[in-house]
């Protein structure tokens, strides 16, 4: 399977299955279109007869070489051999919790999957019992996995930074005696941070991220307090504040793109500005009846906005002011292996989020649909039943993802918009494969791009 | 190869091999919460 596209003045062709990238001139680019495997040592005569309106014998015969090189090394038109690995698609260890220490918040974000945070659920904090609890079902499940992430979560975790930190406590206690290396990440709205909390988060936490949307006027729309007003002035120096002593790149400033702000290049390029160098804006994933939500009307549009914003990290890049944005960041030699790639997102089967009640749920974005509930770290019930469905979920599981060129990629998908928007955990949201197979384009482009300056 | 570059080096079918420890980072973790994108991951071997 190959997906070939022209952007920003590139011919691409992506092998799917070696993950090969090429960028060709105008002649391969017709005749790769031309061409089904598998390939001969020459030119068919129908594809050499129709490219000889345009070119001449001999640039057929020497692009049809180039491309024949290719195939050779099984970088173009590759087979697909995957199939033999789909036996490791199976249950897994769990190794990767979200913790709602909070199902409270201090922010009324419009837009929150949480329900402004108690995720339907009426507001609660997670006690630490609870917490350590979470924490000992995390060491005995994970059985074998030395490296296990939690992520507090909320609602607003800050609002528990207490139990936060005797969870932390109480997890570090427990490494040597189980073999394990915890990395802690929290993910706050910033209302809460000051010194010592900055400090704390800077030592103890792997990664943090902090929301805010971009520019004031589109943060201050959304991301509201209790009483209306806005948040930016509160958070923006405090983010800076933490990461200027954090001191390195293992952090994330995130927002979300909704109707309001279709030119999110622009809150992009803000949040770089203020001084912020990993970056991560996305698309609102919600009821298209809403009136902030994305629809397939808006596509056009959004593609537009993601090329030039693309473009814009281009021109920074070559003069050596890039920067990341999470999205179209894609390392083409190093990045993770096959397996991990077709296997999903791991809701449910190597990832769970346990909610202040000790509740266990797929993961967070299941908290709260009840009929999805697998189980209590109180009680150490756990539904292995639901655990192996969520296992299947990866790529040979969901409708029509085995043959999308965007598989190794992607990976599958959100299960769980799926589930909201789609009806089904296994049937692809299509709004969202749309903009991740735009994001992809554009992120390979950026790399021919970079590669052209070299 | 005068009419094709081909930007990267590693064959992603090589990778399966000796692939899937999983140990590294669950992909919902990294940034988003809101969407998987395993591409932008890092190996643990990967050094
Ligand atoms: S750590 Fe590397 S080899 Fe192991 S599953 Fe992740 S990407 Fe694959
Ligand atoms: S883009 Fe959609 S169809 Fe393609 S792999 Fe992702 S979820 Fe599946
Ligand atoms: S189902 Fe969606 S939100 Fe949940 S872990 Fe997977 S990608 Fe993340």
């Amino acid at each position: 399977m190959i997906h070939q596209y022209q952007l920003n003045g590139y011919n691409i062709v992506l092998d799917v299955n070696s993950g090969g990238v090429h960028v060709v001139d105008d002649i391969t680019y017709e005749m790769i279109q031309m061409l089904t495997p598998p390939l001969r040592g020459a030119c068919p005569k129908d594809v050499a007869d129709r490219l000889s309106e345009k070119y001449t014998k001999q640039e057929i015969a020497e692009a049809y070489h180039d491309v024949y090189t290719l195939y050779e090394n099984d970088i173009l038109f590759s087979d697909d051999e995957y199939e033999q690995f789909s036996d490791m698609m199976v249950s897994s260890p769990v190794k990767a919790m979200c913790l709602h220490v909070a199902h409270d918040c201090n922010l009324r974000c419009s837009y929150c999957f949480a329900s402004t945070g108690d995720f339907g659920e009426g507001r609660k904090l997670l006690d630490a019992e609870t917490g350590k609890k979470a924490i000992d079902f995390l060491l005995v499940q994970s059985k074998d996995r030395r490296n296990l992430e939690l992520d507090f979560f909320g609602g607003e975790p800050l609002m528990n930074f207490g139990v936060v930190k005797e969870i932390v406590a109480y997890a570090r206690s427990k490494e040597k005696e189980y073999h394990k290396n915890f990395r802690f990440t929290i993910t706050t709205n910033g209302m809460l941070l000051n010194d010592p909390v900055i400090d704390y988060i800077n030592q103890e936490m792997s990664n943090v991220v902090l929301s805010i949307d971009g520019r004031k006027e589109v943060n201050d729309r959304v991301r509201v307090r209790c009483d209306g007003s806005g948040s930016y002035d509160s958070i923006v120096p405090k983010y800076q504040r933490l990461v200027e002593k954090r001191g390195q790149d293992q952090y994330y400033v995130r927002g979300t793109f909704t109707k309001y702000n279709l030119d999110f290049a622009k809150d992009v390029m803000h949040l770089h500005e203020l001084g912020f160098d990993q970056v991560s804006v996305e698309p609102v994933v919600s009821d298209p009846k809403l009136p902030y939500a994305l629809t397939e009307a808006d596509l056009p549009r959004i593609f537009e906005e993601y090329e030039t914003l693309a473009r814009q990290l281009i021109e920074k890049r070559k003069k050596g002011e890039g920067f990341n944005f999470f999205h179209f960041m894609l390392d083409l030699d190093q990045g993770p292996c096959a397996i991990k790639r077709l296997r999903g997102c791991g809701c449910g089967n190597e990832y769970v989020a346990v909610t202040p009640d000790g509740d266990i749920y797929p993961c967070h974005q299941f908290v709260g649909m009840e009929e999805w509930k697998m189980g209590s770290v109180l009680d150490n019930t756990f539904d292995l039943k639901k655990k192996s469905y969520f296992a299947k979920a990866n790529i040979y599981g969901k409708e029509g993802c085995k043959d999308c060129w965007a598989k190794f990629y992607c990976s599958g998908g959100c299960n769980a918009n799926n589930l909201q928007y789609a009806g089904d955990v296994l049937r692809p949201h299509k709004l969202s494969c749309e903009l991740e197979k735009k994001r992809l384009e554009c992120a390979i482009m950026m790399k021919a791009a970079m590669a052209d300056e070299s | 190869m005068k009419h094709i570059k081909t930007l990267n080096k590693a064959n992603l079918k090589k990778s399966a091999a000796k692939g899937g420890c999983g140990e590294c980072q669950a992909s919902c973790q990294s940034a988003c919460k809101t969407s998987c994108t395993v591409a932008n991951q890092k190996c643990e071997h990967a050094k």
